[in-house]
């Protein structure tokens, strides 16, 4: 688990201590859930960012939550936990998917990839560095799934897979920035950042196709 | 979520078996609609049976010239298929105009035809709703209804089915096969798959407890242009207020159905028989006789002008 310890933030300590108080108004669903150890558990066995790891989990437990409250990768995010926003976009087995709407038991023996196993500081993966290149976000929290759903959506072009804003289906396809904005769709930036966003996702994806 | 156990399916008819025998069982694949319910406590499933690795991934030629679609293949992997980019475009097209790309590789095609309504009182648990707790009574009815169906609705619900893909598969005469808890396998047409919601609005399709979709299967391709267009309040992922799916022939005939304006894809053939004679002639029969809300009644006449706009585009 030495992976984390880089991503590992000081705001998440805090957060942990203000937790605590905060547990007297949880909703009762939410505690029901955490306290409840009737519920059916099973074990699953998947590789995360390159890494082996075997848990014993509640079946309710999401791919998500399995990520962030299990493995504490919590590059991951929850945004909605219904799909809506993309905060929580991963790869599984290379394709892109809302970590939010598929459960941890789902995934046994599959190649799970977060923002964590992407690229690292000082190795950065290219979309990260273009990210930052140009200045492709503010407060940063829908980040990890914009890049990871950007990084999939490369590979969905190169595959022939078309979006709604394609011409001809059978014609080569390339990614312009409506098109590149339409496969973007299912991550929301709240903070506007898109146009940077496209500007990013332009400049890997005309390197990578 | 409740509490549920899992398993994992070794066969489809064994699937269908597992199901069969637990009361509160259900199947579960991509699980992108389900998990979403399962969260609002609006599914409550005890037990799930994961049919997501059994063989029914794949897409097959068939001896007619038609298409064999497994259950289990992905709207991504549907709609890039050479195939049915090439013979049946109104298919990728209707795919790709709903959801996001995360959610098509998560959604499966039968999945896509067994998604749940989208009416806003189905998921207000607080409030009442015949598909949610039947008996319980209709809040649309007089409620906040400018998305919902305009026809084939009933006094006790008047819920849209939201789909896209469905609409497409209406106009190709797609057949929904089918593996039963005692083994027997039966084809259903599409357009008996969806159930008008009658008397009875929580029973949205055919399918016996238990019983398990294992494939969609396209006759010849109809040749001809394919269109799909969808009217929404944004331009990308949100369901449809109006969609059209059309197949068009040089000799100004096709076949027309239109999605999010009825509890099933819409296709009347007496309609768009009329086709020759333009779009208001086909929206007048496909609907007559219906019933709209003051709110939703503008979908009527948007319906004749997204289709004009479709055979504009089959002209081009």
């Amino acid at each position: 688990m030495d992976e984390t310890n880089a991503f590992e933030v000081n705001r998440r300590k805090l957060m942990a201590g203000s937790a605590a108080l905060a547990t007297l108004n949880l909703p009762s669903g939410v505690e029901a859930q955490a306290l409840d150890e009737e519920a059916p558990r099973v074990v699953v066995t998947f590789t995360i960012n390159g890494h082996l790891q075997r848990l014993q989990l509640d079946t309710r437990v999401t791919l998500l939550d399995a990520l962030r409250e299990h493995l504490h990768l919590t590059g991951t995010k929850k945004g909605c936990d219904h799909g809506h926003c993309g905060a929580c976009t991963v790869l599984a087995n290379g394709i892109r998917i809302n970590a939010c709407l598929s459960l941890a038991v789902m995934h046994d023996s599959d190649e799970i990839t977060t923002i964590e196993g992407l690229g690292r500081p000082g190795a950065l993966h290219p979309m990260q560095a273009a990210f930052i290149e140009y200045d492709a976000f503010q407060c940063g929290y829908c980040t990890p799934g914009q890049i990871c759903s950007a990084v999939a959506l490369v590979d969905e072009v190169k595959r022939g897979v078309p979006s709604h804003a394609t011409g001809d289906l059978t014609a080569p396809m390339t990614l312009s920035n409506v098109e590149l904005r339409e496969r973007m769709s299912g991550n929301i930036c709240r903070c506007g950042a898109y146009s940077n966003i496209a500007d990013a996702v332009s400049k890997v994806a005309g390197e990578m196709l | 979520m409740k509490p549920f156990s899992y398993e994992q399916a070794a066969s489809p008819a064994a699937a269908a078996a597992a199901v069969a025998s637990r009361p509160g069982a259900k199947f579960i694949a991509g699980g992108t609609n389900l998990l979403d319910l399962m969260k609002f406590q609006i599914e409550t499933p005890t037990h799930l049976v994961d049919v997501r690795r059994l063989d029914l991934n794949r897409i097959e030629d068939t001896s007619d010239g038609g298409l064999r679609i497994g259950a289990l293949v992905t709207n991504t992997e549907l709609a890039s298929h050479p195939r049915v980019k090439r013979d049946y475009g109104v298919v990728s097209r209707a795919i790709v105009a709903g959801a996001t790309g995360q959610l098509r590789n998560k959604a499966t095609t039968a999945g896509n035809l067994l998604q749940r309504n989208r009416c806003p009182y189905f998921y207000e648990t607080d409030l009442p709703c015949n598909k949610r707790r039947p008996g319980s009574g209709c809040s649309a009815i007089g409620g906040v209804s400018r998305s919902l169906a305009v026809i084939g609705t009933s006094q006790h619900c008047i819920a849209q089915n939201p789909g896209d893909m469905a609409v497409a598969l209406r106009v190709l005469d797609a057949t929904v096969e089918t593996v039963r808890p005692d083994g027997t396998t039966r084809a259903i047409p599409i357009g008996d798959f969806h159930l008008l919601p009658g008397e009875s609005p929580e029973i949205e399709h055919p399918l016996v407890p238990g019983e398990l979709v294992t494939a969609v299967s396209l006759p010849k391709p109809p040749g001809g242009t394919h269109h799909y267009h969808k009217v929404r309040d944004r331009a990308s992922y949100a369901f449809a207020i109006v969609s059209v799916a059309a197949v068009l022939q040089k000799d100004g005939s096709g076949r027309v159905a239109f999605g999010s304006v009825a509890p099933r894809p819409w296709r009347i053939e007496a309609a768009e028989a009329l086709l020759p004679r333009g779009p208001a002639a086909v929206v007048e029969t496909a609907f007559a006789g219906a019933r709209p809300t003051p709110e939703n009644a503008f979908k009527i006449p948007l319906a004749e002008r997204t289709l004009a706009l479709v055979v504009a585009e089959g002209r081009a």
